[in-house]
């Protein structure tokens, strides 16, 4: 082990844990102003239990030697996992890592559920997915599992997180069911420069989280670097281009999505392709993600925040577009259909239908369990009030008019007897 | 004339210019207001400060209609903001004295019978 490469992956760690916060203002932008902290704690909760779990269990199970399908308890509560080399860095700094991914991960599926799902329900799921979906895919292709056995290519999650996410998105918005005014009323974001920042933020972040998986700081991290700076460039551009050929206004909102998609799209592909074809990659990954968004909008799907057209089109995308343009020269080793390779797109494929299925199999068992025990859904009167008053007695965007001290003793009077007092005083005064 | 000045929840505004509009209520004002009906306070949280919001958010609107207006006009809004729960507002119709367009200087009933849109 030397300095450099762990230097390099303290800092990327940071970057991707940075993603989280950032993924919360960039899905924050997009809802309504009353569910504004609601939507951002979806993202910014996956922080704190979510890596608990990851410490305690997920990591055991998704990356100790177990079974091609999943990873044992050898590593459970972190026993083993110390100071020894895990490739060129401390197996406990790899843990950390991993975690930023884990974490991200869940909370990537807020963005189809937001504004109505309860929030006590989300916390419960988004534990129980992340040991029961998140951890056995991270175990298939990182963690010596059967797709890594196949021969899949997945540089820094395309299948393992963001098709994941997507998939588990798809069905989670479906089981839930839409919000009461989509379709029926406008629902428009009550803030973009929030969603700006955030596409800002997770663009930075994604510098760790992208040249990161090179697991050390040499030329394939430098690679990966390059071309998570080149994707979602050409992904910016093609949308921009889009939207002026169809004749309308290059939209804010639109910039923010692409660079989005662009990161998802180079993702599977960071460390195995050429710069050349990352920004190739980048434009065409723009093409689906772009038609699917005004698709979707018109369908009965309220997939609210677009995760299956942004991260679920865009990591299919990437991790086919990986099997075609992977090349040795640059991968060092992994080769896709330019390099006379063409089997790798169909290995590509069947990875991202394996992902899918089974994520989105497993998503609706939980959700389905978790039904059994507390409902999903907040009642339709809070769903009109919003989520932030309703769920986290909190307003985002409060002026204090109005708002009356509650002082210590005030709160061990029944609430009819302290109405009884004010009136009285007020009467008398 | 009659001036009809209505306060309803924000979240049912959508509703409410939905049932206005197909009762062909067309010339109308909203403002974002804050106000106290009866309802029940809600408690917020923030660190240590506990907060009893005394005020709610409301929207006010103010139509100013012909008189055989006012009573589509009560009923659009009554349909589009009740909910049934307390809080859900109040319809006041206040007489007017005078009304004029500024465009045209047209007064009173004229000033108040809606242009039709040009092309229908």
């Amino acid at each position: 082990m030397n300095n450099a490469d762990i230097g390099w992956m303290l800092l990327s760690t940071a970057l991707v844990l940075l993603m989280t916060p950032a993924l919360a203002f960039f899905y924050g932008g997009l809802v309504r102003s009353k569910n504004a902290l609601n939507t951002m704690m979806m993202s910014f909760v996956a922080l704190g239990p979510v890596a608990v779990v990851w410490a305690l269990i997920g990591y055991s199970l998704a990356f100790s030697p177990g079974n091609p399908l999943i990873g044992s308890l050898q590593f459970a509560g972190l026993r083993g996992v110390g100071m020894e080399a895990q490739g060129a860095i401390p197996h406990l700094l790899f843990m950390a890592f991993q975690g930023t991914f884990a974490i991200i991960t869940p909370a990537l599926i807020s963005g189809a559920v937001v504004e109505r799902m309860r929030f006590n329900a989300y916390l419960a799921f988004i534990v129980l997915w992340v040991l029961g979906v998140y951890a056995p895919v991270a175990h298939w292709v990182w963690g010596g599992g059967f797709l890594a056995s196949m021969g899949a290519l997945d540089f820094a999650g395309g299948a393992v997180v963001h098709v994941n996410a997507a998939s588990a998105a798809l069905v989670a918005a479906m089981v839930i069911g839409p919000r009461k005014d989509y379709g029926r009323h406008a629902i428009l974001p009550h803030n973009v420069p929030f969603t700006m920042l955030g596409a800002g933020l997770l663009w930075f972040g994604w510098f760790g989280f992208n040249a990161g998986s090179a697991l050390s700081a040499g030329t394939t991290a430098t690679l990966a670097f390059t071309n998570t700076l080149l994707a979602p460039a050409a992904t910016l551009a093609a949308w921009t281009t889009i939207d002026m050929i169809r004749g309308g206004t290059v939209t804010a909102v639109g910039a923010a999505t692409a660079i989005v998609v662009g990161l998802v799209v180079i993702t599977p592909a960071a460390g195995y392709v050429g710069p050349i074809s990352a920004i190739v990659m980048g434009a065409i990954g723009a093409i689906p993600s772009y038609f699917a968004l005004i698709y979707r909008a018109k369908t009965k799907l309220d997939d609210s925040l677009d995760v299956v057209a942004a991260h679920g089109l865009g990591g299919a995308t990437g991790a086919i577009l990986t099997g075609v343009f992977a090349q040795a020269a640059w991968s060092g080793g992994a080769r896709g259909l330019i390099d006379g390779h063409p089997a790798q797109v169909a290995t590509q494929v069947a990875s991202v239908l394996i992902v899918l299925a089974y994520s989105g199999g497993a998503t609706f068992v939980i959700l389905k369990l978790l039904a059994l025990v507390m409902p999903l859904r907040i009642a339709d009167r809070h769903e009109k009030l919003g989520l932030d008053v309703s769920d986290h007695g909190e307003e985002a965007y409060t002026h204090g008019d109005g708002a009356i001290l509650v002082k210590p003793k005030e709160s061990v009077v029944p609430q009819s007897a302290t109405d009884a007092i004010t009136v009285q005083s007020g009467g008398g005064a | 004339m009659k001036l009809i000045v209505a306060i309803v929840r924000p979240e049912q505004l959508s509703d409410v210019l939905e049932a206005l509009f197909h009762a062909e209520v067309r010339g109308l004002t909203i403002s974002r207001v804050q106000g106290h009906g009866g309802e029940m306070e809600h408690v917020e949280n923030y660190r240590g400060t506990s907060v009893k919001m005394a005020l709610a958010e409301k929207v006010r609107l103010e139509i100013g209609v012909s008189n055989h207006f006012v009573q589509p006009t009560i009923d659009a809004i009554l349909a589009g903001a009740r909910t049934g729960e307390v809080g859900d507002g109040k319809i006041m119709v206040l007489p007017i004295e005078k009304i004029v367009r500024i465009r045209t200087g047209e007064e009173d009933q004229e000033a108040v019978t809606p242009i039709q849109p040009v092309g229908e």
